[in-house]
């Protein structure tokens, strides 16, 4: 019941705080099952991408997000699995007792959409870091799924690792067009594309 | 007349205008669909900077309404947006998250307190003396020394251009003219509709007759007879309206000239550091018109002088 007021509440307030802005420069907003990628520079960034996403769409897109700060705390705990319905994956654990992809394939099985944020972590740098390769996992395990890269500009500004309040600026919420995993693509070729992809939105915006 | 009937009478007068306007708009989109050459890109941007209009007059004339408080919330709340838009197009680093929290949430809600307790002489001097001194402070204790100067005088001037400056336009509430009491809020009606009549007419004239350009790196729509046409006519309608003000019609003029001309050339500032960006307008919030630093630009530089001006000559 207080789920939606509370993602009401959060939207609105990221909305007045950035006055988020969408483009969607190389696909429009469809239903169709998707995997969102984007630059991570601060934890406002999977809200902004849901924020900015149609009403229908935010209801099966899913943020997925790192275990050891979203179960910490019963407001976080609440806000990750009733309001935004996160995939939480399991940071530094150790890769051979589990997969550390399993939920997330699990998510897309049930045709939800995914935000994942391929640096790993928040990235404080002017450049992007390289990507780590779950992204090319999951396209080689699901390749029917679009990959769609996204610019978030701006958010790390607003607020900074480490940082609690938020200072308003303008953000905006770019969208490129969807790319797949190529045949015979190798792994390094495939996160270097995905990689440029982003950086092509960030030259343009 | 009391300060009421000229209040209604103005916004009749201005309610007037913006229909003539909007007719004016449909009717020239009608006859270029007529002619079959479809949405003209210079008619609907036109349209949408008239549809804007009604807008921002409506929100001027509900925070006439609600008198003193509705004047500076509604500032209060432009400072915040156009703030928002020069600090977003300025490179600020990590070391700066707490100036500009301090900017936003302290100093930003601070000068507009200290209009409505009428503190003059704090409102004076609150942010070029005590933001001016503590948000260096603030930077320089983040020991992050890359372009030190560069962005502690960044922050220095959107505080100045979007809160010090803005807030100007209610402080003439604060002045006391004799004879004028009661009134004051004419005079913020005289100072927006003489710089925005201003703008417009210097868009109408120079696109009716505008061939030179006044300053084509600056701003490539500014034209010498949009700018001599726009800041005469904007003047005599300034002098026509001196029954709302403390002058006479000639000092009504005068101020009128002063306040186009200022508008006139902070907008050339403000260009010059949206050029040195890389943009076109501020932002976006604004339909048809760009963001609210659009909108201001010229409102800025004016506001201060109109306000110090008056207060020179005409309080004792």
């Amino acid at each position: 019941m207080i789920e939606r007021p509370a993602a009401a509440l959060i939207t609105g307030f990221a909305r007045l705080v950035t006055g988020v802005q969408a483009r969607w420069i190389g696909c429009g907003p469809s239903s169709e099952q998707r995997i969102y990628y984007a630059n991570h520079s601060s934890h406002g960034d999977f809200v902004l991408i849901w924020t900015v996403l149609p009403t229908a769409l935010r209801a099966c897109t899913r943020p997925v997000a790192a275990r050891d700060y979203w179960d910490a705390g019963e407001l976080r705990r609440f806000l990750i699995h009733r309001v935004f319905r996160g995939v939480l994956v399991d940071r530094g654990a150790d890769p051979k007792a589990k997969d550390p992809l399993v939920p997330l394939i699990e998510a897309l099985d049930q045709s939800d959409s995914l935000i994942i944020f391929p640096e790993g972590t928040r990235n404080t740098e002017e450049e992007m870091l390289p990507f780590k390769s779950g992204i090319y996992h999951l396209a080689r395990q699901r390749p029917g799924v679009d990959l769609v890269p996204v610019w978030i500009e701006n958010v790390g500004r607003v607020m900074p690792k480490g940082q609690v309040l938020p200072v308003p600026l303008l953000c905006s919420v770019n969208f490129g067009a969807p790319i797949r995993l190529q045949e015979r693509e190798d792994k390094q070729a495939f996160l270097d594309r995905a990689r440029l992809a982003i950086i092509e939105l960030q030259r343009r915006a | 007349m009391t300060a009421q009937q000229q209040t209604l009478w103005l916004l009749a007068g201005t309610a007037g205008v913006l229909v003539f306007a909007t007719l004016v708009g449909q009717g020239l989109r009608w006859r270029f669909a007529a002619r079959g050459q479809g949405d003209n890109p210079v008619i609907a941007n036109l349209n949408a900077r008239i549809y804007a209009w009604w807008v921002m007059v409506g929100l001027m004339g509900a925070a006439f309404v609600f008198g003193k408080t509705g004047v500076i919330v509604l500032y209060g709340l432009a400072s915040f947006f156009a703030l928002r838009e020069f600090i977003t197009l300025t490179p600020t680093r990590r070391g700066d998250h707490v100036a500009l929290l301090v900017s936003f949430f302290i100093v930003l809600p601070g000068q507009y307190l200290l209009v409505a307790s009428e503190q003059y002489g704090m409102f004076a001097i609150f942010i070029p003396v005590y933001a001016f001194l503590i948000l260096p402070i603030l930077q320089a204790l983040s020991s992050d020394t890359n372009h030190f100067l560069e962005r502690s005088a960044k922050v220095q001037w959107g505080l100045m251009i979007a809160v010090y400056c803005i807030s100007h336009v209610p402080a003439l509430l604060l002045l006391h003219i004799s004879g004028y009491e009661g009134r004051n809020v004419l005079l913020i009606a005289f100072l927006i509709i003489v710089v925005q009549m201003s703008d417009v007419l210097q868009y109408v004239w120079g696109k009716l007759f505008g061939r030179r350009k006044i300053a084509p790196e600056l701003s490539p729509s500014k034209t010498v007879e949009g700018f001599v046409g726009g800041v005469l006519t904007a003047s005599a309608l300034g002098g026509a309206l001196w029954w709302i003000t403390p002058f006479s019609v000639w000092e009504a003029a005068g101020m009128a000239v002063i306040i186009c001309i200022m508008g006139f050339l902070g907008g050339l500032v403000m260009s010059a550091i949206k050029r040195d960006r890389g943009v076109k307008d501020w932002g976006h919030m604004i339909e048809g018109h760009g963001g609210m630093l659009d909108r201001l630009d010229s409102v800025c530089f004016a506001a201060p002088i109109f306000f110090h001006v008056t207060r020179y000559f005409y309080t004792a």
